[in-house]
């Protein structure tokens, strides 16, 4: 186009070789982009400061342990006045030389399911709507491991019935989770000693690990969560047991709030026939060790390559 | 053209909300959520850890295992049997112990295969050595050598205490009545509720009053055949 | 002119319309406010207000978000043969395709921030500010596709319009390279789509390499459909003149992708019917129902039934360029791969869920609104992108600054 006064812009003066509309798209992009920054600014500022430093927060692994020690108080006090009650949360970190595992007796479980429940006092889980980490599958014995024919919802007079087994599935703390993988914010991992954890303050709610999770262990807060206080465990952990909100994924955590202080978690001690059996990986003495050895394990949907450490075996 | 198209998506989409499952899903209806408040017999607050430490150093106690379970004012046995000569007959009790049934190869096997004769406070292996009953794991070991060598390491058993320090063992009699020891089956907790119940308009539905359930609550404390733990 | 007064001007496009025009407005925006109630109803509440739950844990909005990123790729159809092949009667409407690919992506990413447990943490996403888990998340990739895919076509649409007010021609050196990046952008999209769930080995039906390649193909059969039955729209209430060589030459397009769409439908059959493994299920819940669940088994038989007539219809030359066979064709093409991609993708992968368990799944009145609200926003954009768009591709906008209008607005019309 040629540069005559007729082609000239009028109102930038310029011609046509000087691209005022780029500077005009950026005018505009940077006049929208100003203008939805003082916005968010504003919404901000309006906040109370707590509640601008809880939406700010960054990713737990991102903090010093200074700000970690913050964090945990800030949370404390929260969750004490949420509760009435005093808490203990705390943020014990991975002990090293520790992996650990668990074995789950499938000849012992006679699908009584205090595991489920116990876990469910021990975990603060939500009781409406209701969450429950551990599922309990009944099985038929003439088909052996066969999810098609699973029933979760089994309710007889007494269990176990002669023709069927049981198969409690949980978080199977995968050494390749499928679920740390896809999350798209990094806010589920795998801690050193082999726990899968969420952040839930940093979770979108987006169930990417819910599609991805082969065993079904990952759970969701649909609704806001319901515990009533008189029900909750005070003794919590940062990664585990601590009250969530709506909107955010959850699953087992091997009861990080025990096992990092030395304890069994809650389903191995509430088991009245012993199917359940837990330790150190990396013990070579630890009795998860001695099964290993001298059991012959299995783990569910081995052909996918998750490599559980949660193993099944027939003890008897 | 546009309106046909909107006009189809809307039926159905119409007919798919609509529609209601014609199947009745298999087991209970579990259309109610129970928690662990609802079996209070089950989850009473109980340490585990009571007299056990973590990462204790230094020689553990064999098998610190609690009292055995001991029927109410039946030990020390001595306290009757020291009056009387025993009777190394085969025979069905009558004057005393009748309400025990022996399930527990009962074709081969008696009192006295276990319980010393001459010492009633204390059983005897198979070549006569005498041992109490805070270790009766040794008797049941001759015949159950697997179990036993399991429970020694901790595969075997209900496992509480420290995974990283002492393991909290129990005598095999504190889970298993050793005169019938197969486990009685028993009465499941409810399934979870089913996906399509999960949301109650009314606010929470765990009540340990609810339903027919609580009646039933009071049997689970009666876990297994026998000792009560 | 600068910014202000292409906004005051573009305003001014948006602002004037007959009661057809009005009528549309309002129902869209009397959509946007219900479904807007509804999701204020789902932010307070949680998304337990849609019937998605652990073991069917993505539904409506997820399979609203896959067809309409196909929709969205299918701009493609338009762009290749303008600018790749320089075709004249595609070359003047291609920016309709572009304008439907914006109104498409910001629909995907409405129905993203719909389906989020915690949408106000989007935040969290944004690469250095957040900690976007690229490269290992596929989701990571997607936000990054989608939104590239989204700026280009904005820049480009927005610099066209801008240059044709002006009464000039779009600068070559911006659009060509960003048309033609766009391209490989809009294969991108769907194929990073396709990859989120492909990727998943715990979801066998969804774990198959054919998953990718059928998205593409399907999206070539819906998205063009779309533009076609909008051109004719167009054709017949604005002066915006659509050759009809255009219309058909998108048909003859689509009846080739039709083809590829049928034959990899029938390749992955094969596969798993003829080895019938135990992943076999999930195509028996669509076909046929298991164990008395049959919800699904009408929608998957009505869209194979569609999907094959359309391809007839599109087959012969007679019925493509028969109006009411194409339109027809159209009709069934969309209903086809839409019911293929919402409830043939999405809910028989959960159906049974991982541990075989059977959930079948029903969207909520709260799901459908929030729908409707998104689709009424889609279509908002797109009006009023057109109605910015038509009047200068047509020229019967005169510009204000400069004489040389008619001129300039052919050459506009020519080029974009």
């Amino acid at each position: 186009m040629a540069d005559t006064p007729a082609n000239r812009n009028a109102c930038t003066g310029t011609g046509p070789e000087a691209s005022p509309e780029i500077l005009g798209l950026s005018l505009d992009r940077r006049n929208f982009l100003t203008a939805v920054g003082l916005a968010a600014a504003g919404v901000l500022a309006g906040c109370s400061s707590e509640a601008r430093e809880k939406y700010l927060q960054k990713h737990f692994l991102e903090l010093s342990p200074q700000e970690v020690e913050r964090r945990l108080s800030r949370l404390s006090a929260e969750y004490a006045k949420q509760l009435g009650q005093p808490v203990n949360l705390s943020g014990t970190t991975a002990r090293p030389g520790v992996v650990f595992g668990y074995a789950l007796d499938l000849s012992r479980c006679i699908g009584c399911r205090r595991c489920v429940y116990a876990c469910v006092k021990e975990n603060n889980q939500s009781r409406d709507p209701q969450i429950q980490w551990i599922r309990v599958l009944e099985m038929e014995k003439a088909r052996g491991i066969d999810f098609e024919g699973a029933n979760p919802y089994y309710d007889p007079d007494k269990v176990p019935d002669p023709e069927h087994f049981y198969v409690p599935v949980a978080c199977q703390q995968c050494r390749h989770p499928q679920c740390t993988t896809v999350c798209p914010v990094g806010a589920t991992w795998q801690e050193p000693d082999g726990i899968v954890v969420i952040d839930y303050d940093w979770c979108i709610g987006c169930r990417c690990c819910m599609a991805a999770c082969p065993y079904g262990a990952r759970r969701f807060n649909w609704g806001e969560p319901h515990l009533p206080s008189a029900e909750a465990n005070p003794t919590m952990h940062y990664l585990g047991n601590r009250p969530r909100t709506r909107g955010v994924a959850e699953k087992c955590t091997f009861c990080v709030q025990r096992t990092r202080d030395g304890r069994y978690p809650a389903c191995v001690e509430i088991c009245p026939v012993g199917a359940r059996k837990f330790g150190n990986l990396l013990d070579p003495e630890d009795e998860i060790s001695r099964i290993l050895r001298e059991k012959r394990v299995f783990v569910l949907k081995a052909e996918l390559k998750t490599e559980p450490k949660f193993y099944y075996f027939y003890g008897i | 053209m546009l309106v046909m198209a909107g006009v189809t998506v809307l039926v159905i989409l119409v007919s798919i909300i609509r529609s209601q499952p014609v199947v009745t899903p298999a087991g209970a209806p579990a259309d109610k959520a129970y928690g662990p408040a609802d079996f209070p017999a089950v989850y009473a607050k109980d340490d585990a850890l009571v007299g056990i430490d973590s990462n204790a150093t230094g020689e553990a106690k064999a098998f610190a295992v609690p009292a055995p379970p001991f029927s109410e004012g039946v030990f020390p046995c001595m306290e009757c049997h020291s009056g009387f000569a025993p009777n190394p007959e085969r025979r069905p009790l009558e004057a005393m112990h009748g309400d025990i049934v022996l399930q527990h190869d009962e074709k081969n096997r008696w009192c006295l295969d276990c319980h010393d004769a001459n010492d009633r406070n204390q059983l005897h292996l198979a070549n006569g050595t005498l041992i109490p009953f805070t270790e009766s794991y040794r008797l049941c070991g001759q015949c159950h050598g697997t179990q036993f060598r399991d429970w020694r390491s901790g595969i075997h058993g209900k496992r509480t205490g420290y995974w990283d320090g002492h393991k909290r063992y129990l005598l095999c009699v504190n889970c298993h009545n050793p005169h019938s020891p197969r486990f009685a089956p028993l009465q499941p907790l409810p399934p979870p509720i089913r996906p399509q119940f999960l949301r109650s308009s009314d606010g929470p539905v765990t009540t340990a009053a609810s339903t027919q359930r609580s009646s039933v609550s009071a049997a689970k404390e009666a876990d297994h055949g026998g000792h009560a733990r | 002119m600068g910014p202000a007064k292409f906004i005051t001007t573009s305003a001014r496009f948006v602002l004037s319309g007959g009661l057809a025009y009005w009528l549309w407005i309002g129902l869209l925006l009397a959509l946007v406010v219900w479904g807007g109630m509804a999701y204020v109803d789902q932010f307070q509440s949680g998304l337990i207000v849609t019937n998605m739950r652990d073991q069917v844990s993505w539904a409506f909005y997820i399979g609203n978000f896959t067809f309409l990123v196909g929709v969205a790729a299918a701009a493609v159809v338009l762009v290749i043969p303008a600018y790749v092949y320089q075709w004249g009667p595609i070359k003047e409407v291609a920016i309709l395709g572009e304008i439907l690919a914006i109104s498409a992506i910001v629909m995907c990413l409405l129905f993203v921030v719909a389906d989020m447990g915690h949408p106000e943490r989007f935040w969290h996403l944004v690469p250095i500010i957040g900690n976007m888990n690229f490269p290992s998340a596929v989701l990571a990739w997607d936000v990054l596709v989608l939104n590239l895919y989204l700026v280009l076509n904005v820049v480009v649409v927005v610099h066209i319009l801008y240059r044709g007010m002006q009464g000039r021609h779009y600068n070559p050196n911006l659009v060509v390279p960003l048309v033609l990046l766009s391209i490989p952008a809009a294969v991108g999209i769907h194929t990073v789509t396709a990859f989120i769930y492909a990727g998943l080995p715990g979801r066998p039906y969804w774990n198959a390499s054919i998953l990718a390649p059928r998205f593409l193909c399907s999206a070539f059969c819906s998205g063009p459909a779309v533009m076609l039955v909008l051109f004719q729209i167009l054709q017949r209430t604005t002066k915006i003149a659509i050759k009809d060589a255009a219309i058909w030459k998108v048909a003859e397009l689509m009846a080739y992708a039709m083809f590829l769409n049928l034959f990899l439908l029938g390749a992955e059959l094969f596969k798993e019917y003829y080895s019938a493994t135990e992943h076999l299920i999930h195509f028996e819940y669509l076909f046929k129902g298991i164990h008395g669940h049959t919800a699904l088994v009408p929608y998957a038989w009505a869209y194979v039934i569609c999907g094959v007539g359309a391809f007839l219809l599109f087959l012969f030359p007679a019925t493509r360029k028969n109006i009411i066979t194409l339109n027809l064709g159209c009709l069934m093409i969309y209903a086809s791969v839409y019911i293929e991609k919402g409830m043939g993708l999405v809910m028989p992968a959960f159906t049974p869920d991982t541990l075989g368990e059977i959930y079948e799944y029903t969207p909520t009145l709260h799901e459908l609104r929030i729908g409707a609200a998104i689709f009424s926003i889609g279509f908002l954009v797109f009006t009023i992108l057109c109605r910015i768009a038509i009047p200068i591709m047509t020229g019967e906008f005169t510009k204000v600054e400069t004489p040389a209008t008619s001129r300039a607005s052919a050459r506009v019309a020519s080029a974009a």
